[in-house]
């Protein structure tokens, strides 16, 4: 049935609203000048390497070492924002309290906050001489330079996906389903996993995906407070940066041709799961 | 009296959805609260239920006033307007849910579903998700996970709405005749006088957060005893559907 | 009976009978009778995990500004180089957003009131920006525009600047803030449908003409929601524009570059004085955001 659809809509002169013409054109010739062509070229640039040469780069111990810095503190960052996500996202549509639209509001920060500034001010505030820092730094534990402070960084950046995804899904929830089980004698806190919770994954999910990915790109916010120490804080967009100074653009291409496809990867598994778990919602 | 309301109010927000509600439901029987979209019906089925407070008033089970009691310590099963089936749940795993969440043991639950969905004539569905039943499956599902955990009264909220036109008619006998044999005092709440004159053994008026008449189908039809069940009730219709001419 | 009626049409859509029981969704503020505890102890989570991670950086950047007085304030703020900065911040921005505007609107039109082959394709594609690191949306341009780009020689021959100049500043800015007018629109349109849109072209309108009488009341709110939203990431772009502007202080220099630049020549507070005027243009931005989202309610 959809096929059919297709063909007779795709014969000239069967569409009734007028102005496919231009806006596909209008549509495909900025596309593809302002993302499809440049972003060809990175493909273009890394097909000239020597398949040695490219993995040679890959596999040398400092990226190899930054693309597990930025995988790993991107995760954790958004594991942590899952978590605070879902606290938020409930506390927003659930309970009623003053300054709860003010919460709300501040939630977009992170989007409308420029990178660099909330770099150097969490960098200020976590090195062994800020507000907060400081009091780490009198149990022994540093921040600021170190995995840590990279992992917050990307906190940071990544606390409104999962907020964002959340909320209007957890708003238009039926309260039938709580009802049933608490009649059935559930808990709430049984309620609110085995049941509640199911519920929200697939946005959950979602949420999770955009924060990892932003976070295993994030440059701007993490860049100050990583310090940059090889091996140990090198972040791999922070690696792409270092060769390109050293002009080594060869090098450069190879980095950011693996960090892309595993952020395309990373989009793909959560699309999939997505996917499957909208079977489920089927009226 | 199984269970009795005594001069219930309810109010939502200035609007009154319930006004000196009483009456009372026999144990054993099937009994409808009907009435016009937004008489208060479904309210005090929700009362009953302990998912809604009443503001003031007695509400009594089995002789013990319950008013304090969380809804599911009441004994009752409840079938929601649209099931409300858990949906990232198997059949089996719905119908447990009740039971696990008293942490029965497990043979003990497996053997119960098993006889559940043997009842409801699903024996081979129990794998199978909400997505992939029919109106009428669901409707069964909801109605035995309803009855896992063995409650002694079960309340539906419009049980038939969801359902097409077609099969209404053959699922309305079904529960019927399930409530029979399972032997449990059953209320449930519709508009359709059709339905509640057929089904039910008893049946509540309810118009405008009032209750305008108790009694049986018959009762009603013959006897309607205010003006508006006079007006709402079809009378010709069901003389001729109960054969009194 | 009138007051019933009235709470009658507040009625979910999808709620079939009765209508005491969507009704009361609709007006009973969520109850935690049972357990305020577990209300307070959220709510508190929520507000201390935002206070630290959002409240307390934007304090320091104040804090800091203002650190050595008012006059070295207005001496970083007023500063030459911050000043041209900031015009090149507005004119990126200014660009990007009426570049992505003008895409947005097409590309929702397109999408959701046509079905195609490869439309989902389409869409995934319009979303690339947005999961790529900046840094690699810089990366691209230098690839394509710069000495060693396959458009290199040709722009050479023609003495055409565009990595490490203005050009490229505006063209990366574009790229990383491409999808947000669009992404604000299509979901309205698409859930808006196109019987209207229909009908009016049955009665012989133009595509123009149904545009602006049709969709666009529609989809204002949404298409200024999406302007704030690509305006504020464009102004704060840092990554992408660093690594094609080549950092040429009075020329290429965003207000987050600017930052950059002065906080690693230690500079903290002319650093921070810096900060603090994108802190203040995004605080407006996130103010204007909840107007819109306001109004649009």
């Amino acid at each position: 049935m959809e096929q059919q659809i297709v063909k007779v809509k795709n014969k000239k002169g069967v569409r009734v609203i007028p102005g496919f013409g231009i806006s596909m054109g209008v549509t495909l010739a900025m596309l593809g000048c302002l993302v499809l062509i440049p972003l060809a070229s990175i493909f273009l640039s890394a097909s000239q390497l020597k398949p040695g040469e490219f993995i040679d780069v890959v596999t040398s111990r400092q990226v190899v070492s930054g693309y597990a810095v930025s995988l790993s503190c991107a995760f954790l960052a958004a594991v942590v924002n899952a978590a605070f996500g879902i606290v938020l996202a409930w506390v927003l549509v659930r309970y009623d309290f003053p300054g709860k639209r003010l919460m709300d509001g501040l939630i977009e920060l992170p989007f409308a906050l420029p990178t660099a500034v909330a770099g150097i001010s969490l960098t200020y505030l976590y090195s062994d001489q800020g507000w907060i820092g400081s009091i780490f730094a009198k149990i022994g534990v540093d921040i600021a330079y170190t995995r840590i402070g990279i992992t917050i960084a990307m906190v940071f950046v990544g606390m409104p996906f999962v907020v964002r995804a959340v909320q209007p899904v957890l708003e238009k929830l039926d309260r039938q389903y709580e009802e049933a089980a608490r009649m059935l004698g559930a808990s709430k806190l049984y309620t609110f996993f085995r049941v509640i919770l199911p519920e929200l994954f697939p946005a959950l999910l979602a949420g999770f995906g955009l924060a990892f990915a932003r976070g295993i790109g994030e440059y701007g916010s993490v860049v100050f407070i990583a310090g940059n120490i090889p091996y140990k804080t090198q972040i791999a967009p922070l690696l792409i940066m270092t060769k390109l100074e050293q002009y080594k653009y060869a090098d450069a291409t190879a980095i950011a041709l693996v960090l892309l496809v595993i952020s395309f990867l990373l989009m793909f598994v959560i699309n999939s799961i997505q996917i499957y778990m909208q079977r489920f919602s089927k009226a | 009296m199984y269970v009795e309301m005594k001069h219930i109010n309810k109010t939502f927000d200035g609007f009154q959805a319930s006004r000196d509600v009483s009456f009372g439901v026999e144990k054993g029987h099937l009994a409808a609260l009907l009435g016009p979209s937004g008489s208060g019906k479904t309210t005090i089925l929700r009362m009953i239920a302990g998912l809604d407070r009443p503001d003031d008033g007695d509400i009594l089970i089995d002789g013990a006033r319950v008013n304090d009691l969380p809804g599911s310590k009441r004994g009752i099963g409840f079938v929601f307007q649209n099931y409300a089936l858990f949906r990232y749940m198997t059949v089996a795993d719905n119908i447990a849910f009740g039971l696990e969440v008293q942490k029965k043991s497990k043979g003990e639950i497996r053997s119960r579903v098993e006889e559940l969905l043997e009842l409801i004539s699903m024996k081979d569905l129990g794998k199978r998700y909400p997505h992939q039943l029919s109106g009428g499956q669901r409707q069964r599902v909801a109605f035995a996970r309803a009855l896992a955990p063995n409650p002694q009264l079960l309340l539906l909220d419009e049980p038939f709405a969801a359902i097409d036109a077609k099969v209404r008619r053959e699922l309305r006998t079904w529960l019927r005749e399930m409530i029979g044999r399972v032997g449990v005092t059953s209320i449930f709440v519709t508009h359709d006088q059709e339905e509640a004159m057929e089904v039910a053994d008893m049946v509540i008026l309810t118009n405008q957060g009032r209750i305008e008449q108790v009694g049986t189908p018959e009762e009603i039809c013959l006897h309607p005893q205010t003006e508006f069940v006079q007006d709402f009730i079809d009378t010709k219709r069901f003389e001729a559907l109960m054969g009194i001419s | 009976m009138k007051t019933e009626k009235n709470l009658e049409q507040n009625k979910n859509p999808d709620a079939v009978g009765d209508g005491i029981h969507s009704i009361q969704k609709v007006i009973e503020p969520p109850k935690n009778i049972s357990r305020p505890i577990v209300k307070y102890i959220l709510i508190a989570i929520s507000v201390l995990f935002l206070a630290v991670m959002l409240v307390v950086p934007l304090i320091v950047v104040l804090v800091n500004a203002l650190g050595d007085g008012w006059a070295a304030y207005r001496e970083a703020v007023l500063d030459e180089y911050t000043l041209k900065a900031l015009a090149l911040t507005l004119l990126a921005t200014v660009s990007a957003v009426l570049v992505n505007t003008i895409f947005g609107v097409f590309a929702a039109y397109l999408l959701s009131k046509f079905y195609f082959k490869g439309c989902q394709a389409l869409a995934t594609l319009i979303d690339i920006p947005f999961s790529i690191s900046p840094v690699i949306a810089g990366l691209v341009f230098i690839l394509t525009f710069g000495n060693i780009g396959w458009m290199g020689d040709f722009l050479r021959a023609h003495d055409i600047k565009i990595v490490f100049a203005v050009p490229g500043v505006i063209l990366a800015t574009i790229f990383v803030t491409f999808p947000f007018v669009f992404r604000e629109l299509f979901p309205v349109m698409n859930a808006q449908g196109n019987d209207e849109e229909e009908a009016a072209a049955l009665m012989g309108a133009g595509g123009f003409t149904i545009f602006r009488r049709i969709t666009f009341p529609h989809i204002k709110w949404a298409l200024l929601y999406g302007v704030i939203l690509c305006t504020a990431r464009a102004m704060g772009e840092f990554g992408a524009v660093s690594v094609i502007s080549g950092h040429l202080r009075g020329k290429t220099n965003t207000l987050p570059l600017h930052v950059e630049i002065l906080y690693n020549e230690f500079n903290t507070t002319a650093a921070f004085a810096v900060s603090s005027i994108l802190v203040i243009l995004a605080v407006l931005v996130l103010i204007a955001r909840n107007i819109v989202e306001w109004k649009r309610k």
